[in-house]
């Protein structure tokens, strides 16, 4: 989005106002004045209005049944071995990668002559038949709320983005246990009456948002023997009404990242709140799992950014009766539903910040000589509170992993002066190729102020020896993070297989765990029989006053492995004990699921763990919400 | 270089052993043939070209000491010393900087050098060979690089950490940075050469500086993390006067372990050295000491006198690089990292307990494993029959029962560097050579030679003088007692308990090893009697039917020898419990009391009540 044109940025900003005066005079003819307010899309005759979201009740039609995101775009080596993304989504789509394959294949040993193809479609033995609760299922007939028991809607809400999930899918293993059916409803009161019936009938009720954990919090517990119904709430999905008075819109919790900012850029607003996952990932599951978003230092992460949340538990509905901006009565049951996973009940619409649209935005990138020098830099923007909207620090392997992604240069211009920058920077500079990371920034803001900053930020870095290397390969970080998930399909058709995890750790700690962890990750791999390198690789995604979130890839070439997901998950489980050692937290924002849950009891102690139990016990005393998150 | 015919050294260890059940020792090789066969200058000029920790060029030594000056833990301490002072803090941070000063190394490559040189040519003249164990160079090649190193030799000599700098050049491996005490920088000229040559100085003691001991820490730690170089230390504190391992000091220790617990760094490398000289330099010196002539203070004329010694032959050297000991693998599961979170690292803090307990656990495992490499001479266990045996036994029969103490030595896993080819009356006659100071041959007795002075000598003076012979002999002796230690105790716990009741030798064993526990290496837990049960049953020379301890037929001869092992140290003991009951007054000193003691025990032998 970042423009050093100005006519074209004027005029951006000119259609911007332009949509926001029309969105005004749109409400105004509703005769409700800045506030829209909608009532539940389903009547008691149940005829459903046309859902206008972008997830459909059967997602396999757009998406993936076994990988990352949408069908139409994917990752793949064409016959001249050059890697390319099919598709028109994104900025990379359609566009080939020269560089990609060599990175591949020097970076994990890997070959592209060694496929691992993954099940074409899935095979309807392997999943159980549903197990139907047959009073829920009539009781439930007689509401009108959609529900289906076909096994392909099953199965698409029985995983979340393990790895050993996704593995699972691609080998087209059998399946312990799935949801035994997926309903969707429409509103905050099927909610209630699809809450009412599992309550009634003894039903496990799993909430389903966008389907993005990496948790293994949508896993069915394989020990639970009544029903499983998987509540899908992608239809509940509309902007209620917003109130510019109070700069707070308030919307259903269904809706995903993506059309939520659409919806309300369409009136000039946004919610900033842009966790990478933000195409697929639900207001519900951000609101159940803490999340936050990368430009969280403008905007504030979504404990910031929540004003009122509306949620149906077995106990009932739970809301605070005003929307003060801060209020001191007693502890604050928002930070019972944040975080709770699902296991409290489902969220169902929620009340929240909104920012106009910021006039200007620009991306930016700062080269460091060593990752050492990076990390003090961040550290002493984070101490002089002038955090743009975002920074990020890459360590020199992400930084080579970015440039792999680089599309084919089109004019022998781009690639002369690409050249003379690389040039400049490791033969003037003096940076060693091999230890130079970037920290890739995003400013935002009116254009004045941001162009001050911007200048604030990068005299900092020049005296840590930063030396700005322009926006492209700001921007070129960030697009990374949105396509790193679909590599990650590309690696498993190659035998490699990836992961990615999180903590936040103190400032003083930052490095240290960085390199403890990394040297962990490659000492247990050689230990587990591993035969090749694994890629380590870790960037600071996010600064705060007393500390940082780092953010782990994690992948190697598994040939010659017989179990590559066990050996794996024994990885990433010494990975997580030594972050734990060096001070690191359980997690940042991914969540606990059921992945981390063995750690728990030491990272909040007993009292904390009894604490959290007693509040199931109160509000969920059937474990109607049975997902078995968390504890 | 050649192999030596060293083959014994390399028995496989069928049996178990209380710490490594797979005992497997290396093969050695003489560094000093090839010094023999060429240029000696040249050695000491050739291309040094150490590997480095993650191939990261280290610092010079005076950015060491900014680094360590400037650094958080010490401004800390410095600021929290000047608040209780009421100084400046300025001037506290110029008091830090002159003990920094003061300890630091000042590591060049052209003193090393010129060390190599000298020393080359004064180890050819003292000893036959240096024998080092080169898989053990390897192993510490290869930890050199991948984690901080600590060397932790066993202490003898002074010899011990010049011989362990000039093995390490010799490698091509990165010279050490070694804690040396204050009292060799009192040595003009020789202490800013040890200095050059990578030894830091600390003061003996600085219990309550705080100042002091941040400094040091921190000199230590930020060399440990940076991977400056191998640290190196004397777990035993100060040279070992008896040949006995002395029991470990942890301070050092602790300090390096730390910054693995901090997560400063990823793992520590501990490893343990032994050296054993088949002739120790010092040998008279230390038995003088020991009887109260004053230990000689190290000067350079000193040790300029101490030419005389160039003179003899010492035999020979053998050095033993032990498995390096991950410190990450052994507090897997005792000690929890996590409980460092939740204080600042750079604020000195007292060990917790978990940590206390972990450190000194790795210290006896150390010496522990420092004992089980040293290398024994066939004299080691001609001394420990002749020490039983003080009026002298006939040749034929020492010989006999040598070669009967060598086999119960390697049963116990002794690493007994016996000649292979060579008969066994060969072995006992050129040994009973090499050491003819301390034993002679007259007729066919064998017996411990005794000083004797010219003209007439009082019976205090006799006394003193065969006593320094039997200390010289003991602390031959004393090298083979690890082996035998555990076995041995419980031979005197059978003797006493006078019973065949388990439980009952079980006690008095406990009250033997609470009583030696500062005198051998017994390392904390519950394991040491159970080894004991298992070497004694092992060699036959228990059974053990059902809740009894028995001595069997043919174990007469090993339960009295290991009787007899230990006599002198219960004696010791003895002496000690008598002096207190009946002669100590109120108000003894610490000063007062050792030559109160040994007089007191003068007394008694002259008197006849005691050997």
């Amino acid at each position: 989005m970042a423009s050093n044109n100005n006519s074209s940025d004027r005029q951006r900003i000119a259609q911007q106002r332009l949509s926001r005066i029309a969105a005004h005079l749109h409400k105004h003819e509703d005769g409700n004045s800045g506030i829209i307010a909608k009532e539940c899309k389903i009547d008691a005759t149940g005829s459903t209005e046309e859902n206008k979201g972008t997830v459909p009740r059967k997602r396999q039609e757009i998406m993936k049944w076994n990988g990352w995101g949408y069908s139409d775009s994917k990752f793949l080596f064409n016959k001249k071995g050059q890697a390319e993304f099919t598709g028109k989504r994104y900025r990379l789509s359609g566009m080939t990668l020269p560089s990609l394959q060599d990175w591949f294949e020097n970076t994990f040993g890997a070959s592209v002559k060694h496929k691992s193809p993954a099940t074409p479609v899935l095979n309807a033995s392997v999943v159980p038949p549903p197990r139907l609760n047959e009073a829920f299922v009539e009781n439930l007939k007689a509401t009108g709320i959609p529900f289906s028991n076909e096994a392909e809607d099953r199965v698409f809400r029985a995983h979340g983005h393990c790895l050993h999930e996704i593995f699972a899918l691609r080998e087209g293993k059998k399946f312990e246990r799935v949801p035994d059916m997926v309903v969707w409803p429409n509103c905050h009161n099927d909610v209630v009456k699809i809450v009412e019936l599992a309550c009634k009938h003894n039903v496990c009720l799993i909430p389903y948002g966008g389907g993005t954990s990496v948790t293994s919090a949508l896993e069915c517990p394989p020990e639970e023997t009544r029903c499983i119904v998987s509540l899908d709430t992608s239809q509940m999905n509309r902007i209620l009404w917003l109130d510019e008075n109070n700069l707070v819109a308030h919307v259903e919790a269904g809706i995903i990242g993506q059309d939520l900012e659409r919806l309300l850029n369409e009136s000039g607003y946004c919610t900033g709140h842009e966790p990478d996952s933000m195409e697929f990932s639900s207001l519900g599951g951000w609101v159940a799992t803490r999340a936050s978003g990368m430009k969280k230092n403008v905007y504030g992460n979504i404990e910031d950014l929540v004003i009122h949340i509306k949620a149906v538990t077995p106990r009932g509905v739970i809301e605070k009766s005003c929307q003060g901006p801060r209020t001191s009565t007693g502890p604050d049951i928002h930070h019972f539903i944040l975080g709770s996973e699902g296991t409290l009940g489902v969220v169902t619409e929620v009340t929240m910040k909104i920012r106009p649209i910021p006039e200007y935005q620009k991306y930016g990138s700062v080269v460091f000589p060593k990752f050492e020098a990076g990390v003090a830099c961040l550290r002493e923007v984070a101490k002089q509170r002038c955090a743009p909207a975002s920074i990020r620090l890459m360590d020199n392997k992400q930084f080579h992993f970015g440039h792999a992604l680089k599309p084919q240069v089109s004019s022998i211009f781009t690639h002369f002066v690409e050249g003379l920058k690389k040039f400049y920077i490791t033969k003037l500079k003096g940076f060693d190729p091999h230890q130079l990371v970037v920290a890739t920034l995003l400013f935002e803001g009116d254009r004045e102020r941001v162009l001050q900053h911007e200048k604030q930020v990068y005299d900092i870095a020049a005296t840590f020896g930063g030396l700005a290397a322009g926006e492209d390969n700001g921007q070129r970080g960030y697009l990374l993070t949105f396509v790193i998930a679909y590599l990650r399909d590309l690696g498993m058709d190659y035998c490699v297989v990836a992961e990615s995890f999180e903590t936040s750790v103190p400032w003083d700690r930052v490095l240290d765990l960085c390199q403890n962890v990394k040297e962990r990750i490659i000492r247990e791999c050689k230990e587990r029989g591993v035969q090749f390198q694994p890629l380590t690789s870790c960037r600071v995604t996010q600064t705060y006053d007393s500390g940082a979130c780092i953010y782990f890839y994690f992948a190697f070439n598994y040939r010659g492995l017989a179990d590559p997901v066990h050996t794996y998950e024994q990885v990433e489980h010494a990975a997580r004990e030594e972050i734990l050692a060096n001070g690191g937290s359980l997690s940042h924002h991914h969540g606990v699921g059921k992945l981390r849950k063995e750690w728990m009891k030491d990272s909040i102690s007993n009292v904390g763990v009894g604490m959290l139990k007693s509040v199931k016990e109160y509000v969920d005393p059937e474990n109607i919400f049975g997902n078995r998150n968390l504890l | 270089m050649s192999f030596l015919g060293h083959r014994s050294l390399m028995y496989k260890q069928g049996s178990s052993h209380s710490q490594d059940p797979m005992l497997k020792r290396d093969c050695f090789e003489d560094i000093l043939e090839e010094r023999r066969n060429s240029s000696d200058l040249k050695y000491a000029l050739r291309c040094y070209a150490p590997v480095l920790y993650k191939g990261v060029t280290p610092c010079k030594a005076n950015m060491l000491k900014n680094i360590v000056l400037q650094s958080d833990q010490l401004h800390y301490v410095i600021n929290q010393v000047s608040q209780e002072s009421g100084e400046a803090p300025d001037i506290i941070q110029e008091e830090a900087s002159v003990i920094l000063e003061e300890m630091a190394h000042r590591l060049q490559i052209s003193t090393v050098r010129c060390f190599a040189f000298a020393l080359s040519k004064a180890f050819k003249t003292l000893f036959q060979h240096v024998c080092v164990n080169e898989e053990g160079i390897q192993r510490l090649q290869q930890a050199i690089q991948e984690h901080p190193v600590v060397l932790l030799p066993s202490h003898r000599s002074y010899m011990d950490f010049l011989l362990m700098s000039y093995i390490l050049y010799t490698y091509d491996l990165a010279l050490p940075v070694i804690a040396a005490g204050m009292d060799f920088m009192g040595m003009k000229f020789v202490g800013e050469m040890l200095r050059m040559s990578g030894a830091f100085f600390i003061r003996r003691s600085f219990g309550g500086d705080k100042l002091y001991w941040a400094v040091f820490s921190e000199y230590v730690k930020t060399m440990l993390r940076n991977g400056f170089a191998p640290i190196e230390f004397f777990l035993e504190g100060t040279r070992s006067r008896t040949c006995k391992s002395l029991t470990p000091k942890l301070g050092l220790l602790n300090i390096v372990i730390e910054p693995f617990f901090k997560g400063e760094v990823f793992d520590v490398n501990l490893v343990p050295v032994s050296i054993s000289y088949e002739r120790i330099l010092e040998e008279s010196l230390y038995a003088r000491e020991l009887l109260g002539v004053p230990k000689p203070k190290e000067s350079t004329s000193g040790l300029l006198k101490a030419r005389r010694i160039l003179s003899e032959d010492y035999g020979s050297i053998h050095v033993y690089f032990g498995q390096p000991v991950s410190v990450r693998s052994l507090a897997q599961g005792k000690v929890n990292r996590s409980t460092y979170n939740l204080f600042p690292r750079h604020i000195p803090r007292k060990p917790m307990e978990e940590t206390q307990s972990f450190v000194n656990d790795t210290a006896y495992r150390i010496v522990r494993l420092q004992e089980d490499n040293m290398v024994l001479k066939p004299w080691v266990l001609m001394a420990s029959l002749l020490l039983q045996n003080l009026e002298g036994l006939e040749l034929s029969v020492l010989t006999e029962q040598t070669v009967w103490l060598r086999g119960l030595a390697l049963s116990y896993a002794a690493f007994l560097d016996w000649p292979d080819q060579a008969p066994t009356a060969k072995v006992v006659s050129s040994s009973l050579a090499l050491h003819r100071g301390l034993a002679c041959v007259s007729g066919d007795r064998v017996s411990l030679v005794v000083g004797e002075p010219l003209g007439p000598v009082t019976p205090e003076e006799a006394l003193f003088n065969r006593a320094v012979s039997v200390l010289s002999c003991a602390s031959y002796r004393n090298q083979v007692l690890h082996v035998f230690l555990r076995p041995a105790m419980l031979a005197v716990a059978m003797h006493t308990a006078a019973s065949s009741k388990k439980n009952e030798v079980y006690n008095c064993f406990s009250f033997l090893w609470d009583m030696f526990s500062n005198d051998f290496i017994l390392c904390p837990g519950d394991t040491d009697f159970e080894e004991a049960c298992y070497l004694l049953v092992k060699t036959g020379a228990v059974q053990m039917p059902q809740q009894d301890i028995v001595m069997t037929d043919i174990g007469q001869p090993t339960l009295s020898f290991f009787n007899g092992l230990l006599e002198p140290f219960l004696q010791g003991y003895q002496v000690v419990c008598r002096y207190l009951c009946e002669e100590a007054s109120e108000g003894l000193t610490e000063k007062q009391y050792i030559p109160a003691v040994r007089s007191f025990a003068v007394k008694l032998i002259l008197a006849g009540s005691a050997g």
